[in-house]
């Protein structure tokens, strides 16, 4: 395992190389996850500007702002951009920073590979974009793209199809250079069991990437033949079937929301036990609950269709399935508050993120459990109550848990303290104005209002208000988040080594910021 | 943290068991069986939630508070314990189990539309719904169903309407409602003719989409007489959200009227196809027909939405060869949002809406007559 330590031949300590074509043709493990970070920050706002649009058509009833089309291309594009642009570069980047500073390599395994996939993305969405200013503008049937509506959309298509190809490609190289590094480049001693619970999310969300993205590939080009090939992979006419790209692409999309909340479950499960003094509540109980909540999404997927019509044996299997998976997302719940227990924690910043994750994401858990019940779900199926859940498990989820990390780890990265008051006023405005923009989704999808509409019945105004001005205030309060990186990165208290008192882990041995091979000698772990 | 969790949890339990019309907050219990047992597990699957909610976030709330290095708690350092790891597995399997129970039996009664008294089919278009009786007294009679043309026309980007002439109704009127007689189960099969739509009315709890080339069943047996609103649930395209669904469920005896009337509807529509008409006939018919049908697209004022909706003023298609323009509304344009409208107008309908493209917004290319329709089918 210290072969790859062993094998790297510069042996004494250079530096980046300088100006503009660092950034472009660097193989550095923490240079791309910079490029990564920043990428996914940007795409952030962009993604976030589009659900001010949607927030502001919603505000009162009438339309005011866009007309119905754009306003779908908002709904489907702020959704693409997000969960492909925004939190699965971020982990990545996440990802490439820590994974070799907590296993103690020096860099990623495949450093050329990591810079293709990296450089891949800007490409990928400015394609993706570009579309709005094509014939027809942009994607408009939602993120699930299903046929046959997907296939009425204009020139754009195949743009954006391609946009998804190339997203995944990056993805999927990403993963394999994540795999081959965890299990080739841990320090002596560093066994699978030892690994930090971040490693062992990631190496299984990097599986779960490489098991499902080649999936959505299949359905987007069947798509793509569907349209320009004249195949009939789903249309009726030629004996294909629409149902069955909801089959295919929910077979990759379940999946796809653990890869979303895995890596999240792992950057908790380090900061909590930090700020509570105290090690992490049932390791091993972790690893085996992360394993099986993998293996389980690949199940479950027909619980986003329970209303297409399926057998009844079906919509109970997948029921079920669907149920079972909230034991192990249980069990991690329930570890943290373990871990919590008895500790002597205190509440700075990347703290308040992870215990506001906790909370948050658990109440989405909730409303997943009700999800779950098929015959209930007749009723809250593509309804803003199934918005409301997934933006808690997603915003107050897998964003939280990102932003979490951020405070977390930026003192480590960049030597320099973030400002702390700044910092946990950003929390708390975005706590407060989060679950005003969301909690009340719940009621306005049980009250019976459906989602991916522009305009809606006067009865609904009272909350969708409320919920604008959340999402206007929740919005904003980001900038908050960006000034604070900003301002790291230019300066600040010095950070030392070890950050947090209640600090363990390899990263943490070495000097803040790290120097730009991370370990050129294998660290021994006991 | 915890005062906000705090705050939430009021919220929610206070929310849920108050019912008002504006900040409404819970599911509708509706007006059927199905909807009752709905409603039931979705309080019971709730309050399940509540009450683990409760222990999750009091433990953790009573940790947050005590736990603190502030208040000089010392980290203990245990980080196992085998009872409690069981236990907390063995138990949510034991709710699930529980909960799992009556969803079944729930499920199954929804899926089974054996027994049905009468028979509807639904076809979701873009964007409206069309019903055809298929069986009993009503067999044969076919409505379409689209958005109220007062409503359509306030909904538009900028309309300064005043939304409250509409009550609570805004976007919920068509018509022509889909009529069921009450005490009867009604089977529906569901279908489309372009994307996949779906169908939901709250208050008869569920919702099934209506996929092309594909036909999905449904029930529902409606006790009270009264009138029930609802939405297409599956993002279909541009007018997606002004799509309603209306049901008026009509006792027996009144059923029978409106079954009645309908009929002598459908006879008059049929002779008129028969004659000739005269050029004002056909264009003002033609214009209310162009308005709930062809305006969501092509605008009113035949400009189209270039270059997804191709504008009609002045088109080559509008002031060329009739058989060409009827051709491609009877049969729509494969690849586009245009719909074949072969089933969805009958003849004099057809020829009217035709006549009026070939005659408005400064086109004159002559009228068509039913006959000339009929003829092409
Ligand atoms: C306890 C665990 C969970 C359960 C039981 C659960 C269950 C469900 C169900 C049944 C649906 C389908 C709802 C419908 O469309 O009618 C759904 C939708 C969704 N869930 Fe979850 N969920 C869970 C956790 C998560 C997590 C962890 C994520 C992601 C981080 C997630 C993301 C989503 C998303 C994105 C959708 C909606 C997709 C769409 O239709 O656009 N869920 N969930
Ligand atoms: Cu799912």
């Amino acid at each position: 395992m210290s072969t790859a330590t062993a094998t790297h031949d510069d042996h004494h300590d250079h530096g980046p190389a300088k100006g503009l074509m660092r950034w472009v043709t660097t193989t550095n493990h923490k240079d791309i996850g910079t490029l990564y970070l920043l990428f996914a920050l940007v795409m952030f706002f962009i993604g976030g500007a589009m659900a001010m649009v949607i927030r502001a058509e919603l505000f009162q009833p009438g339309m005011q702002v866009v007309d119905p089309q754009f306003f779908n291309s908002m709904t489907t594009v702020h959704a693409l951009v997000m969960i492909f642009g925004a939190v699965m570069p971020a982990f990545t980047g996440l990802a490439n920073w820590l994974i070799p500073m907590m296993i103690g390599a020096p860099d990623m395994a495949l450093p050329r590979m990591n810079n293709f996939s990296f450089w891949i993305l800007p490409f990928a969405f400015s394609l993706l974009l570009s579309t709005f200013f094509m014939n027809g503008g942009g994607p408009a049937g939602g993120w699930t793209i299903y046929p046959p509506l997907s296939l009425q959309m204009g020139d754009g298509f195949p743009f954006m199809i391609f946009a998804i190809h190339l997203a995944g490609i990056s993805s999927i190289m990403g993963s394999i250079n994540i795999v081959v590094t965890i299990l080739n480049m841990r320090a002596p001693g560093m066994t699978l069991m030892k690994m930090p619970l971040f490693v062992w999310t990631w190496l299984i969300t990097a599986y779960l990437l490489i098991a499902t993205m080649p999936v959505l590939a299949g359905a987007v080009t069947m798509l793509l033949t569907d349209k320009f090939a004249g195949t009939s992979f789903f249309s009726a006419a030629g004996g294909g079937d629409p149902v069955m790209y909801q089959h295919i692409f929910w077979f990759f999309g379940h999946p796809e929301v653990y890869i979303l909340i895995l890596p999240a479950f792992g950057i908790v499960s380090a900061i909590v036990p930090t700020f509570a003094r105290k090690p992490l509540f049932g390791y091993s109980s972790m690893v085996y609950a992360t394993a099986s909540i993998a293996f389980l999404s690949f199940i479950v997927w027909a619980h986003h269709m329970f209303t297409v019509g399926m057998p009844v044996v079906g919509e109970l299997f997948f029921m079920y399935a669907t149920m079972m998976i909230a034991v192990p997302t249980g069990v991690k719940v329930f570890n943290w508050v373990s871990t919590m227990w008895k500790g002597s924690m205190t509440f700075e910043t990347p703290m308040l993120f992870a215990v506001g994750f906790i909370i948050m994401f658990t109440i989405g858990g909730f409303s997943g459990l009700m999800l779950a019940i098929a015959p209930a779900d007749f009723q809250y199926h593509d309804t803003y109550f199934v918005v409301a859940h997934f933006h808690y498990v997603l915003v107050t989820g897998a964003v939280y848990s990102i932003m979490a990390a951020a405070y977390y780890w930026l003192p480590k990265w960049t030597g320099n303290m973030y400002d702390e008051k700044l910092g946990q006023m950003h929390f708390w405005i975005s706590t407060v104005s989060v679950n005003v923009l969301f909690f009340p989704q719940h009621f306005l999808g049980l009250a019976g209002m459906p989602r991916r509409i522009p305009d809606y019945s006067v009865q609904f105004t009272d909350w969708n208000m409320i919920s604008s001005i959340g999402g206007f205030v929740f919005g904003v309060s980001q900038l908050m988040f960006a000034y604070v990186v900003y301002k790291t990165i230019r300066g600040g208290e010095k950070a030392t080594d070890q950050v947090w008192e209640g600090a363990h882990g390899l990263e943490w041995t070495l000097p803040s910021p790290p120097p730009y091979h991370s370990f050129t000698e294998a660290p021994e772990v006991k | 943290m915890h005062k906000l969790a705090g705050i939430s949890s009021a919220l929610l339990v206070g929310a849920f068991t108050s019912a008002k019309a504006d900040f409404a907050l819970n599911m509708r219990e509706g007006v059927t069986s199905t909807s009752q047992s709905v409603y039931d597990l979705h309080m019971i699957i709730f309050w399940v939630c509540c009450v683990i909610g409760i222990v999750v976030f009091g433990a953790m709330i009573y940790s947050i508070v005590n736990h603190r290095k502030s208040k000089g708690a010392v980290a203990a350092q245990f980080h196992e314990s085998t009872t409690m790891e069981i236990l907390w597995t063995v138990v949510p399997i034991v709710i699930l189990v529980s909960m799992a129970i009556p969803a079944t039996s729930t499920l199954l009664a929804m899926e089974d539309t054996s027994d049905a008294d009468m028979t509807v089919k639904v076809t979701g278009i873009q964007w409206k719904w069309k019903y055809d009786y298929v069986d009993g007294d009503a067999s044969g009679i076919s409505l379409i169903s689209s958005l109220d043309a007062r409503h359509n026309e306030a909904r538009l980007l900028g309309a300064k309407a005043d939304l409250s002439q509409f009550g609570d109704h805004y976007l919920m009127e068509v018509d022509n409602p889909l009529v069921i007689p009450t005490g009867k189960k009604v089977r529906f099969l569901l279908t489309a003719a372009d994307v996949i739509h779906s169908w939901w009315v709250p208050d008869l709890g569920w919702k099934k989409d209506a996929i092309p080339g594909f036909v999905n069943e449904a029930w529902t047996k409606v006790d009270q007489p009264g009138v029930y609103r609802g939405k297409c649930a599956e993002l279909c395209g541009k007018d997606h959200g002004f799509m309603p669904i209306v049901v008026v469920a009509k006792a027996p005896e009144d059923y029978a009227k409106w079954v009645a009337e309908q009929k002598s509807v459908a006879e008059a529509a049929a002779a008129s196809a028969d004659r000739e008409w005269t050029k004002d006939e056909l264009l003002a018919k033609g214009e209310q027909v162009y308005t709930t049908n062809c305006a969501a697209c092509h605008q009113v004022n035949g400009q189209g939405v270039p270059p997804a909706f191709p504008a009609l003023a002045g088109s080559a298609i509008a002031n060329g060869d009739a058989a060409a323009h009827i051709s491609l509304v009877l049969n729509g344009k494969a690849g586009t949002a245009m719909a074949a409208y072969r089933n969805i107008l009958n003849d004099a309908d057809l020829a009217a809406v035709i006549s009026y493209e070939r005659n408005a917004w400064g086109n004159s290319a002559g009228i068509v007559q039913p006959a000339a329709i009929k003829a092409a089918r």
